[in-house]
């Protein structure tokens, strides 16, 4: 199975990466440009046959390595 | 006294931490490999020193957090031993949940590289004793990301409970509240981003930063 997590900045947390990006966009013409937001993408395979566990398992990761709680939000998708 | 630095790849400031305190204190230094899982008996102090642990990978700080090493850091900190955490080391404090909070990319975007001034609020600590009275405190900073932030509840506990150690004078990174060195609830892991390790003899500009190793010996 391939794991996808998908890690961004909490709303309201700073994302100055978005900042400077949006900056550039409206220098580009694109006034329409509002709340940029950088985030990475974490793609993996994952072995074993449960669906059930191995989604408990990437949660586990998501919480333990993945992503910091106190400033990131994280969503998965499996398979 | 006896100090430990821990080691991780990427570390860069751990030879200097480890020249800092030994001419400050006299401490006999171990250098400790962050894929020990052991650490020397007895100590006083372990450091955990600034540069770009794993490259800064994922996070900063984030696959340091994960040592073996930081089991054993872990556990002398509940057990009351100082810990010592500078810029990459404070990051990695924050990423192990031994400190509240978080490091994020400096607000300014850049890579900042400066001398600050900083205020001792808290010279209760037994990092900060040597600091009574002090006014004018100076250290250097040197990170891209040491902008501190915690949600508003935790910044009003830290501020509510004396773990406010050092604010920035002017602040260099937006970090939150001018926020530049917390400590625990128990008062015995600091996490700060100035380089004490950077300013500990007049020939670098200051001699400040000595005053926070000289503090941690008197309690030793």
């Amino acid at each position: 199975m391939r794991a996808t997590v998908h890690v961004f900045l909490k709303p309201g947390v700073l994302d100055v990466q978005g900042k400077a990006i949006e900056g550039a966009l409206h220098g580009l013409g694109y006034p329409g440009v509002s709340d940029v937001r950088v985030g990475k993408t974490i793609v993996f395979d994952l072995a074993g046959d449960d669906p059930a566990r191995r989604e408990a398992e990437v949660k586990s990761m998501c919480e333990r390595l993945l992503a910091n709680s106190v400033i990131e939000s994280w969503r998965v998708e499996v398979g | 006294m006896k100090a430990a630095v821990i080691v991780f790849p990427g570390s860069n400031c751990d030879r200097d931490c480890k020249t800092a305190i030994e001419r400050t204190t006299g401490a006999e230094i171990s250098m400790v490999w962050h894929g020990d899982s052991r650490l020397p008996s007895g100590l006083d102090l372990i450091v955990l020193p600034g540069g770009f642990s794993y490259g800064d990978y994922l996070r900063c700080g984030a696959m340091a957090a994960q040592s073996p090493v930081m089991k054993a850091v872990k556990t002398e900190g509940e057990r009351g031993t100082a810990v010592l955490g500078v810029c990459n080391g404070f990051q990695i404090l924050c990423e192990a949940g031994m400190l509240p909070g978080a490091l994020l990319r400096n607000a300014g975007l850049k890579y900042v590289c400066t001398a600050v001034e900083l205020d001792v609020i808290n010279s209760q600590t037994r990092f900060t004793a040597g600091f009574q009275g002090r006014r004018d405190v100076r250290m250097t900073v040197g990170n891209g990301e040491g902008n501190y932030f915690a949600d508003a509840a935790t910044l009003d506990r830290l501020d509510g409970e004396g773990q406010v150690v050092f604010r920035y004078r002017k602040n260099p990174n937006g970090s939150a509240r001018d926020i530049a060195g917390i400590v625990n609830a128990e008062g015995n892991v600091l996490g700060m981003m100035p380089h004490p390790d950077r300013a500990f003899e007049t020939e670098l500009g200051s001699a400040d930063g000595a005053l926070l190793f000289q503090s941690v010996l008197a309690r030793a």
